[in-house]
């Protein structure tokens, strides 16, 4: 069942379109409102985004197809995405993948059919002093190992809290994708700890007592 | 040389990313000082600084700047590129959710030199949390009068909108990003017009890297001195390395440009204990790769174009003994394939046949002739294509041809994971799996 586009979603996709000079620019994010409302990018959340934009559904299916995010299948609960990229992959990504992929007996753009995860091989994360790195419904999961990709799997099951290690604590992938279309989820503070990663070159350069020329402002 | 912390150097307080943490450390004085001066002295201090883009291209900033023609009766935009996603590349993302501040400062900063009144920060879809940060950021600047109309007494006035990409790499490129933004497919436009004349909406437009932008609040603060006093004499100041791979400790290092990448390594603890040094990349998997003879080159623009590489994104990925280079390199073209936007056809149908080429060797069935035939098709996607994915599609396989020939025509015969079994590069231990 695919739920209908309703009147309020209609207004949101209009103030989303107000924020641009022109109002075009907010097809992504009214695209990812749409993905939050329906799990996916259906014919009649094209129509709707064609509506608000005075625009053609073809012309809107032609940028919806673009872009890897945008599903045109039923997103699970759970967006789960493996980074295969050459340094993931081969950190132990690769791995990863199998272990997934054979645990909840799904491959690529897959849904399982309790339709709890959607699996994805993703490209790079940006993540790679992390590596390798995982993500659900887009947050980070560094440092990953196959044990606890089982241990994650099972918590995501049994509906126990799972906290990013660099962001909000999971809810569901229509949640980060109401955060793409520009809605503020409050979660901001979420997520405190900085990743040792992130720290490393700001430790050595203390423990050195090494320090950029005097100024300020930082 | 030596590390440099700046922009991280308020990393490790208490919520380093709120807007109280970052002004109680001497956040937003850039931009008090710089409203105080005219339009174009910002521009000459950044003109003068010698700041360059760190996005990969290595424009100089203050000079990108300087292209947008004034009193026009157009509207000027600001449109900051933070859709990091070149494979290797892991700066702007950690910089923007431990200090976003600084970026929304800058975005401020340079808005009122190129006489903006309305910027746009591009961020990839898949970071829900930096969008989180950088939204909150621009939230708690406006709530403390630093956005919004008239700010600061003055009559200049500022609006930034964070907006959230949905998974393309090519919408990197500085007029895919444009076109993206304006609710288009993200394909690369022809230049010229370059951005600065006919840019988003056809109008003057700067396109800035997330990290070129945060870097400005500090240099109008201090000076175009202070910041020429890091780094050389054609790459001044101060950069996010980011190191990855088979190191130590893999991390962000923030130094002076102009710090050879042996003693960054040494930073990050050298190279995974009881393993040696393979080949490295200096700036991403668009530029080329260089092995252990190439170590003490000084991180800097010009010292790794003489190297024939480049420094792109300064975030080197480390690899050692236990990598096949047929692997890496044939993950990337899949990348490459899989990115390419499909407008140039030596880009979308060169990059298919690469991939079906060098799944051959990943297999250890590759035909000798084969590597003429990659080497060809590189050649023939090099320069033919609008935008610089092309090139970058072109770039891995030559480059490792040059140092691992042997290691290609070994996979002629023999599949790379029995030469090299894949659980010996895993960060974490692994039974053996065959």
């Amino acid at each position: 069942m695919i739920a209908p586009i309703t009147e309020t979603d209609f207004k949101q996709l209009d103030q989303l379109a107000k924020k641009y000079p022109e109002r075009r620019s907010a097809l992504l994010p009214m695209l990812h409102y749409v993905q939050s409302v329906q799990g996916q990018i259906s014919p009649a959340g094209i129509s709707a985004c064609a509506n608000v934009l005075d625009l053609t559904p073809a012309e809107v299916a032609a940028v919806a197809t673009f872009y890897t995010m945008f599903k045109r299948f039923p997103l699970g609960k759970h967006h789960i995405g493996v980074c295969t990229n050459s340094l993931c992959a081969i950190l132990g990504g690769d791995e990863l993948w199998r272990e997934l992929s054979e645990t909840l007996g799904v491959g690529h753009d897959e849904t399982t059919e309790d339709r709890m995860f959607t699996l994805e091989r993703i490209e790079c994360q940006a993540a790679c002093t992390m590596a390798p790195v995982l993500t659900v419904n887009w947050e980070f999961f560094d440092n990953m190992t196959p044990n606890k990709v089982r241990e994650l799997i099972e918590k995501l099951k049994s509906g126990a809290p799972v906290q990013s290690t660099r962001g909000a604590v999971i809810t569901s992938i229509a949640d980060t994708e109401r955060v793409l279309a520009g809605f503020n989820d409050g979660k901001s503070e979420e997520g405190e700890a900085i990743d040792d990663a992130m720290l490393a070159g700001l430790q050595v350069a203390k423990a050195r007592g090494m320090r950029a020329p005097r100024g300020e402002g930082f | 040389m030596a590390l440099t912390p700046i922009l991280t150097a308020n990393w490790d307080k208490p919520k380093s990313w709120t807007f109280d943490t970052y002004t109680a450390t001497g956040g937003y004085q850039g931009l008090k000082k710089a409203l105080k001066m005219a339009p174009d002295e910002v521009i000459n201090i950044v003109k003068d600084s010698g700041l360059r883009g760190r996005g990969g291209a290595g424009f100089p900033t203050g000079l990108k700047w300087s292209f947008v023609p004034q009193n026009d009766g157009k509207p000027h935009y600001l449109v900051v590129n933070a859709d990091e996603s070149e494979p290797g590349a892991c700066k702007d993302i950690p910089l923007m959710l431990a200090n976003p501040h600084a970026l929304v400062e800058g975005v401020i900063i340079a808005s009122y030199a190129i006489r903006a009144k309305e910027a746009f920060i591009y961020i990839r879809g898949e970071v829900p949390h930096v969008i989180r940060r950088v939204s909150d950021a621009v939230e708690q600047a406006k709530a403390n009068g630093l956005i919004g109309k008239n700010i600061l007494g003055t009559d200049f006035s500022i609006n930034i909108v964070v907006h959230a990409g949905a998974g393309a790499y090519i919408c990197g490129e500085e007029t895919a990003l444009l076109d993206s933004l304006e609710g288009r497919r993200g394909q690369p436009r022809l230049k010229p017009p370059f951005p600065a004349v006919a840019g988003l909406y056809a109008s003057p437009t700067v396109i800035n890297n997330a990290e070129t932008i945060a870097a400005v609040p500090v240099i109008v603060l201090n000076g175009a001195d202070w910041h020429k006093s890091m780094g050389t004499e054609k790459s001044p100041g101060f950069k996010l390395f980011a190191l990855s791979g088979h190191v130590e400790r893999p991390g962000i290092y923030e130094a002076a440009l102009g710090t050879p990448f042996s003693e960054l390594l040494e930073y990050a603890g050298g190279v995974r204990k009881g393993h040696k040094l393979k080949f490295w990349i200096p700036g991403g998997s668009s530029v080329p790769m260089l092995t252990p003879e190439h170590v003490d080159i000084p991180m800097t623009y010009e010292d790794l174009q003489a190297a024939g590489t480049m420094l792109g994104t300064g975030t080197p990925m480390i690899f050692d003994e236990t990598v096949s280079v047929v692997r890496a390199v044939s993950r990337w073209i899949e990348f490459y394939k899989h990115e390419s936007c499909g407008k140039c056809t030596p880009c979308r149908e060169g990059t298919g046949w690469m991939v079906g080429l060098l799944e051959k060797f990943e297999h250890g069935e590759g035909k000798h002739a084969d590597l003429d035939l990659l080497h060809d098709i590189s050649a023939q996607i090099a320069g033919r294509s609008f935008c610089a994915l092309g090139d970058a599609a072109a770039t891995p396989f030559p480059a490792a041809m040059k140092y691992f020939k042997d290691e290609f025509e070994q996979a002629e015969t023999i599949a790379p994971h029995t030469v090299f079994p894949f659980e010996k590069s895993h960060k974490f231990e692994t039974a053996s799996v065959s």
